[in-house]
């Protein structure tokens, strides 16, 4: 796939309506390069099995997984802690403060495992993303890349897309675990829930199907993650000011992308 | 035959703004040609032109039999296998190391075994003057050997053109030279065409076949660096002037 492109030459628009025509038909353009980016990497994993890019998928699983380990774990137990306190103050109203880890599990399960680890992955991995590709994109390296018969898409985007793919849904079941864990401190010493109460309540709600929804999303996070950031990428002009727009823009709408998939996901399981 | 052929291209950018117009020119196997010009008339698009990065509004670009300028899939990799490209800012992968990036272009696109492709590789650094940096990353190389290691992958895969787009601007004098003589020499040795876009007239006279001066996106002429120096035309002699040098025996 042919990455380094020429902008369009467009007419001058001669009214506001040829303006909104023209944006709409460059909007729908774009959506359907990046999925093109998509699915040429999606087709370049056949290539994944290749010693040198299997060497790289594991560096970029090192990156995307091991190193986002730290900020995932925090922010992980304390999103476990935030639910079991918010629930379990409401709960104890009702005298049901015992049901705290049954709620913790069916969020962190259906919802917030897929999300926080999403959205935390969208904004560290996949802003260095963006800013690693559009720095190289504004450097000419793409276009070396182009020049040398190498396709920036098999090469560069193939290695992220497969590592974020096992990385995110792996990273979203230790959010469950560490949510779970971190409700349970909470629950215990805050709402004296007993330990054993917690966590058998917590098991009877953890359901296989929330789960694989749950991974499921995850799974689509990580192309979403990837596909937007190397996007964003490729299409950076004007130097480092560029380079901090593509960052900006692939954060802001791997955020948008991920809530609104994630919703869709959500409607048709449930 | 000429090896690289400009009929009528003319450029325009978003804007309207026109940067090539109705250029024409040959380039012929073997010889090292040069474009100068002041910023901005379209050095750097006329080397875009030739590898495809850039499409002509109008107006075709061959090498050799081959249309660049309408070639696409497969007949696009054919041709540009046939070049090296030198970067203005020698665009090094950042996270591999000298050896690496100029083995790249081996391991992506050939079959040799990593013996070779360290034979190949060792040469080519060699060739460059940089035997002994392999190990370095380019962030750890002053720009002058930045531009040599991008050379070395640039002619590492024997090319028949190699482009240099600026290969010299932000080194010192000395540098300069020996890449301008490394320039020379590669064309001699391995009768690499070369296209060098570069506003260091300096170098230009010293191993240009050919001097084609560009302003405002037209070719004012073409010329060998004897009569280039003696030019008479305003565009030609206020470069000239500029860079001090003289008209041979005045």
């Amino acid at each position: 796939m042919t990455i380094t492109r020429e902008a369009p030459i467009l007419p001058v628009p001669s009214g506001p309506l040829q303006r909104i025509g023209q944006r709409t038909i460059a909007c729908i353009a774009e959506t359907g390069r990046a999925a093109t980016i998509c699915f040429a990497s999606v087709a370049a994993m056949r290539h994944a099995f290749a010693p040198r890019a299997r060497a790289e998928i594991v560096r970029q699983l090192y990156v995307c997984a091991v190193k986002s380990v730290p900020v995932v774990s925090v922010v992980a137990f304390f999103i476990g802690m935030i639910l079991a306190l918010q629930i379990g103050i409401e709960l104890r109203v009702y005298n049901q403060e015992g049901l705290t880890g049954s709620a913790v599990m069916a969020s962190m399960l259906r919802e917030m495992g897929p999300f926080m680890s999403g959205l935390v992955l969208a904004a560290s991995v996949g802003a260095a993303m963006a800013a690693q590709i559009g720095t190289m994109t504004v450097n000419e390296e793409i276009a070396a890349l182009e020049i040398m018969d190498i396709d920036p898409v098999r090469f560069l985007v193939m290695p992220r897309m497969a590592a974020m793919a096992i990385a995110v849904p792996m990273m979203s079941f230790y959010t469950c675990v560490l949510g779970v864990l971190g409700g349970a401190l909470v629950s215990h010493t805050q709402l004296a829930v007993p330990w054993e109460t917690y966590f058998r309540n917590a098991m009877d709600f953890a359901s296989v199907k929330a789960l694989w929804v749950g991974l499921f999303k995850a799974f689509l996070f990580g192309f979403i993650i990837v596909t937007v950031s190397c996007y964003e990428g490729f299409r950076t002009t004007h130097g480092a000011v560029g380079v901090g727009r593509a960052t900006r823009r692939s954060v802001v709408s791997n955020f948008l992308m991920i809530l609104v998939v994630g919703y869709f996901v959500t409607r048709l399981f449930y | 035959m000429s090896m690289i052929r400009f009929e009528h291209v003319t450029k325009e950018f978003a804007g309207g703004k026109r940067v090539l117009d109705d250029v024409s020119y040959e380039i012929d196997k073997g010889e090292i040609f040069t474009i100068v010009g002041p910023s901005g008339t379209g050095k750097s698009v006329s080397l875009k032109h030739m590898i495809r990065l850039l499409t002509p509004t109008s107006g075709r670009v061959w090498i050799g039999d081959d249309c660049v300028s309408e070639a696409s899939g497969r007949d696009l990799s054919r041709i540009r296998s046939r070049f090296g490209y030198l970067f203005q800012s020698a665009a090094l992968l950042a996270w591999m190391n000298v050896e690496d990036n100029v083995a790249l272009p081996l391991r992506e696109k050939t079959n040799l075994t990593e013996r070779e492709i360290a034979e190949k590789v060792a040469a080519a650094l060699e060739a460059v003057g940089l035997s002994g940096e392999g190990a370095a990353y380019p962030a750890d190389l002053s720009g002058g050997m930045q531009k040599r290691a991008g050379l070395a992958r640039a002619i590492v895969t024997q090319p028949e053109i190699v482009l240099y787009d600026e290969p010299t601007s932000g080194l010192d004098p000395v540098t300069s030279r020996r890449i301008d003589a490394l320039i020379a020499d590669l064309s001699a040795r391995l009768g690499i065409t070369s296209v060098v876009v570069t506003h260091d007239l300096q170098g230009a006279l010293a191993i240009s076949s050919r001097i084609a001066l560009l302003s405002r996106g037209r070719v004012l002429c073409i010329e060998p660096p004897d009569s280039f120096s003696r030019s008479t035309i305003p565009e030609a002699r206020a470069f000239l002037d500029a860079q001090g040098i003289r008209p041979s025996g005045a």
